[in-house]
C-alpha cells in the first residue's frame, strides 16, 4: 500500500519572481496536493521615465506560470524594507570600504522575514522560493540545511544566516534537483519561464554598469594608488569600486624583472590609498585568519566553543578546512588549514560540517600570522 | 469555494436582459449601419432605438448623444478636444483632485502643451469647496471637468451649483458621470452641463461601449477620425450588439429602480458598520456615509491591516474587493483620492479598502463578507 501524505490544509505562500525556479517550486508543490499561493515580491523601484519597470514583464511571467498552474497569485511591495534594511547596509558597508554581500541581507531581512512575515498573514504553514538548498528533520525536531544537490548552484552560502525558526517555515522543493533538470520539468509541463534566462547580478543592479550604479547613491573619491612600499602607481576612482584581489586595472608589468599582472592587496580607507602588488598569489593576498563577527547557527547554536569544520568565504568557492574559535556569543576567531587568498572585509564566512551548512557571519579583519592585513 | 463579487464600481456583470438583446442582435442582425442596403438599415435601426433610449436616459436629444468605446474615450474627446478647439479663447482649465486618471491624464498631457489646470482640494469627506471653484475661475478659464460622483469614496460633486455659476461664463462644463450614472437621476439640460461622459459596464451592461453627451453649443473636432459614422463625430463601425446591450442595460435602471439601489446599498453599508461595531472591530469610513452619495461605494480604513493583506486574505477565502489600482507589476499604487482627503502619510492610504455594491449583491453577501472580514482583521491584528 503506498502512503499519500494529503497536503491539501497545508498552505505554502511560494515567493514567485518570474524566473524558473520559483515557477518549479510552485509546480512541484502544487503536484504534491499543497494548498499554494503565489506572490510577487517588489523589493526596488527602477520605473524609467516612461512609467516602465523591469518588474513588469517579471510579474507577467508569475501571471502565466500560476495560471498554467491553476494557483491564485498576487504581489506585495517591500520597498520601503528592503531600502531600510538592505540597501542601508549595502552603502554603509561600501562606505566603510568593505564589500557588502546584500543578497545575504536579503534573504535574511525580506525573503525569510519580511516576506515569511506577510505570508504568515496569508495563513501559510510553509514559504518556498526556489533556492538550490535543501533541508531535512531530525529525531529532535530540528531542522538542518543542506547543501543543494547541484553543486554548482548551491544556495547555502545566501541562506546561512537563517534561523532555525525561520528553516522551520521553509521548503525547498528543488534542493534535490539538477538546474537542467529543473528547466526541463518546466518545459514539460509547458511553463513560459522555461527557458528564460537566469538573473544575474545584485538584484537591485540587475545586468546595469555598476560602478555607475553606485556612484548615483556614493560620492567617489579618487585616490592615490600605491605599493605596500610606498611606491605611487597611479590613481584609483574610488575605493568602494575595487574588491580584495581583483585585478587592478593597472598595465602589465612596471618593472623588467616582475611582470606579473597587477592585484589589489589592501585599502586604506583613512588616508583613501588603494594598495596593489603584482602576482596572483602576492602574500599580501594570503591570510592565515580571520575575525568574524554577526555570527548565526541554522540549527540554533555552534557545536561547540572551538571545533573544526570546513568555510566558504565567498560564493562558489571550494571549501577549506578552517579551526573555529568562538570569542563571544556572536563573535568567532576562525583559522585556515591552508592559506586563503584575499578574504574580504563585509563577506560571509560560511562553516559546513559535510553537507550541512551550519551558519555562518560577516569577515571583519583578515590576517596573516600576526600581523593584519591592510584590507580596510 | 464560493466567490461573492464585491468590486462593483470596477465593472459589474451583465444583466440576464442585456444578454437577450445582444444574442439576439448577433443572431439575428450582422450588418454595418451605414450601409444602404436591407442589412445595413436593419442594423441602423438598432441604433436609432438605442440613441433614442441613451438620450432620454438624460433628458437629451438623440443627436447630443456621440456613441464611444466607453469613458475613458468620451473623456479623453470631450477634455483633449475643448482644450485644442478653444486654445484661443483662454488656456486655464479647473478640474478636482480626485477625477479618475482618464481625466487627470488627458489633463497632464494638456498642461505639456502649456494649458493651466487648476486642481480642486477636497476635504476628508472628499468633497470640494464652491468657494475654491469660484476662487478658481477666470477670464481664461475654457472648460471645467468635474466628476459627479467619486469611484473611490463616493462623494458627490456639485454639479448643478458649477452648473449654475458657468450659465453666463465662456466654459464649457464637462462630468464624468460613470459611477453616478446608474443611481442618480440626471437631466443635462437642469444640471447646465455641456459635455457628460457614461460608460455601459458599470451598469450590468456589456464592456467597451459608453456615449459622450454633447450639448449644441459644442464644437469640437472628433478625437477618432475616419468614416462619417455617429454623424462625423466619432469614426469606426458602430457595435451593434454592444449598443443594444448598453440600451437594455439603460432600460433596467428607472428613476424608481436608480432610488430603490441607492437607498439598499445605504442598507449594506450601514449593516457592514452595525457587524463591525458590534464584533468591537477598529475600523473607519473613508470619506461619509450618507443618503446623497453613490452609495454603492464604501471604503473602509482598517488601522493596522495594510491593504495587502486584507485584499488577498478576502479573496483567498472568496470574497472580491478592490484594494486601490495595480502598477504593471501587481504593486499597489497610493491612492491619488485618499493622498488627497488624508494626506500621503496617512495610514488611510495603505490600510484601506473599497468594498463595491452592485444589483446582484444580496444581504447574505454583506452578512457573509462582515463575518469573514471581522476574521481577518482580528487574525491579523493579533499577528
Amino acid at each position: 500500500m503506498v502512503m499519500v501524505l494529503d497536503h491539501s490544509n497545508t498552505r505554502v505562500v511560494v515567493g514567485m519572481s518570474g524566473g524558473v525556479d520559483s515557477s518549479v517550486t510552485a509546480l512541484l508543490l502544487k503536484q504534491q496536493g499543497y494548498d499554494v499561493v503565489g506572490v510577487f515580491m517588489k523589493n526596488w523601484d527602477d520605473t524609467d521615465e516612461n512609467g516602465v519597470c523591469t518588474a513588469t514583464t517579471d510579474y507577467a511571467d508569475v501571471a502565466k506560470v500560476a495560471s498554467k498552474i491553476g494557483i491564485p497569485y498576487y504581489s506585495i511591495n517591500f520597498e520601503k524594507e528592503y531600502w531600510d534594511r538592505v540597501f542601508q547596509y549595502f552603502l554603509t558597508e561600501y562606505k566603510a570600504g568593505r564589500t557588502p554581500n546584500p543578497d545575504v541581507m536579503c534573504n535574511k531581512e525580506i525573503k525569510f522575514k519580511a516576506f515569511l512575515d506577510y505570508a504568515e498573514e496569508l495563513d501559510a504553514d510553509y514559504i518556498a522560493m526556489g533556492h538550490y538548498a535543501q533541508v531535512t528533520t531530525d529525531a529532535n525536531g530540528v531542522v538542518h540545511m543542506l547543501r543543494g544537490a547541484d553543486g554548482n548552484k548551491d544556495q547555502t552560502y545566501f541562506l546561512s544566516q537563517l534561523s532555525q525558526a525561520q528553516l522551520q517555515k521553509s521548503l525547498f522543493p528543488i534542493g534535490h534537483l539538477q538546474k537542467p533538470e529543473v528547466r526541463r520539468i518546466a518545459e514539460e509541463a509547458g511553463l513560459a519561464t522555461a527557458h528564460k534566462k537566469d538573473s544575474t547580478g545584485i538584484c537591485f543592479i540587475g545586468e546595469r554598469n555598476f560602478k555607475q550604479f553606485l556612484s548615483t547613491y556614493l560620492p567617489a573619491q579618487p585616490g592615490k594608488m600605491m605599493t605596500l612600499d610606498g611606491e605611487e602607481k597611479g590613481t584609483h576612482d574610488g575605493l568602494m569600486y575595487y574588491t580584495i584581489g581583483q585585478r587592478s586595472g593597472l598595465g602589465i608589468g612596471g618593472n623588467s624583472e616582475n611582470s606579473e599582472p597587477w592585484f589589489v592587496i589592501g585599502k586604506d580607507i583613512d588616508k583613501n590609498i588603494l594598495y596593489v602588488g603584482q602576482g596572483f598569489n602576492n602574500p599580501a593576498l594570503m591570510a592565515t585568519h580571520l575575525d568574524a563577527s554577526g555570527l548565526s547557527w541554522t540549527t540554533g547554536a555552534p557545536v561547540g566553543s572551538e571545533f573544526h569544520v570546513t568555510a566558504k568565504f565567498r560564493y562558489r568557492q571550494p571549501d577549506v578546512g578552517v579551526t573555529v574559535r568562538m570569542t563571544g556569543t556572536d563573535t568567532a576567531t576562525v583559522e585556515f588549514d591552508e592559506p586563503v587568498r584575499a578574504i574580504t572585509p563585509g563577506q560571509a564566512v560560511v562553516f559546513y560540517n559535510g553537507a550541512e551548512c551550519l551558519g555562518g557571519g560577516t569577515i571583519d579583519h583578515a590576517y596573516a600570522q600576526t600581523r593584519e592585513l591592510q584590507y580596510v | 469555494m464560493k466567490h461573492i463579487y464585491l468590486d462593483n464600481a470596477a465593472t459589474t456583470p451583465m444583466a440576464p436582459a442585456v444578454i437577450d438583446a445582444m444574442t439576439a442582435q448577433m443572431q439575428a442582425d450582422f450588418g454595418n449601419a451605414s450601409s444602404t442596403h436591407w442589412f445595413g438599415r436593419q442594423a441602423h435601426t438598432v441604433l436609432d432605438l438605442a440613441r433614442t433610449t441613451l438620450a432620454a436616459s438624460i433628458n437629451a436629444k438623440p443627436e447630443q448623444i456621440v456613441i464611444t468605446s466607453g469613458a475613458t474615450e468620451a473623456n479623453n474627446t470631450a477634455i483633449m478636444q475643448t482644450a485644442h478647439a478653444r486654445a484661443s479663447l483662454g488656456k486655464h482649465i479647473i478640474t478636482t483632485a480626485i477625477e479618475h486618471l482618464s481625466v487627470l491624464k488627458p489633463l497632464a498631457a494638456l498642461e505639456q502643451e502649456g494649458f493651466r489646470v487648476t486642481y480642486l482640494p477636497v476635504n476628508d469627506a472628499g468633497e470640494i469647496s464652491l468657494a475654491d471653484f469660484d476662487a478658481a475661475l477666470d477670464d481664461d478659464t475654457i472648460l471645467v471637468t468635474m466628476m459627479m460622483g467619486n469611484n473611490e469614496v463616493g462623494s458627490v460633486m456639485p454639479i448643478q451649483a458649477v452648473g449654475e455659476r458657468l450659465r453666463k461664463h465662456q466654459a464649457w462644463f464637462h462630468t464624468d458621470a460613470t459611477q453616478a450614472y446608474g443611481l442618480l437621476a440626471i437631466d443635462v439640460a437642469a444640471l447646465g452641463v455641456d459635455l457628460l461622459s457614461v460608460s455601459a459596464h458599470k451598469l450590468n451592461g456589456p464592456k467597451g461601449v459608453g456615449f459622450l453627451y454633447r450639448g449644441d453649443a459644442v464644437t469640437i473636432a472628433p478625437l477618432l477620425r475616419g468614416g462619417e459614422q455617429e454623424t462625423k463625430r466619432r469614426a469606426g463601425t458602430e457595435n451593434i450588439p454592444a449598443i443594444a446591450g448598453f440600451a437594455a442595460a439603460v432600460d433596467l435602471v428607472t428613476p424608481a429602480e436608480k432610488a430603490a439601489r441607492q437607498a439598499k446599498y445605504f442598507g449594506f453599508k450601514q449593516q457592514i458598520i452595525d457587524a463591525l461595531t458590534a464584533a468591537n472591530v477598529e475600523f473607519a469610513v473613508n470619506g461619509t456615509v450618507k443618503p446623497g452619495n453613490l452609495n454603492h461605494v464604501f471604503n473602509l480604513w482598517l488601522p493596522g491591516c495594510s491593504t495587502y493583506a486584507v485584499q488577498t486574505n478576502l479573496d483567498l477565502a472568496g470574497f472580491a474587493v478592490s484594494g486601490g489600482s495595480a502598477c504593471t507589476a501587481g504593486s499597489l499604487e497610493p491612492s491619488h483620492v485618499l493622498t488627497a482627503m488624508y494626506g500621503a502619510d496617512s495610514p488611510r492610504v495603505s490600510e484601506s479598502i473599497r468594498v463595491s455594491f452592485g444589483a446582484t449583491t444580496t444581504s447574505a453577501d454583506i452578512a457573509a463578507f462582515a463575518s469573514a472580514l471581522i476574521k481577518i482583521v482580528t487574525k491579523l491584528r493579533k499577528h
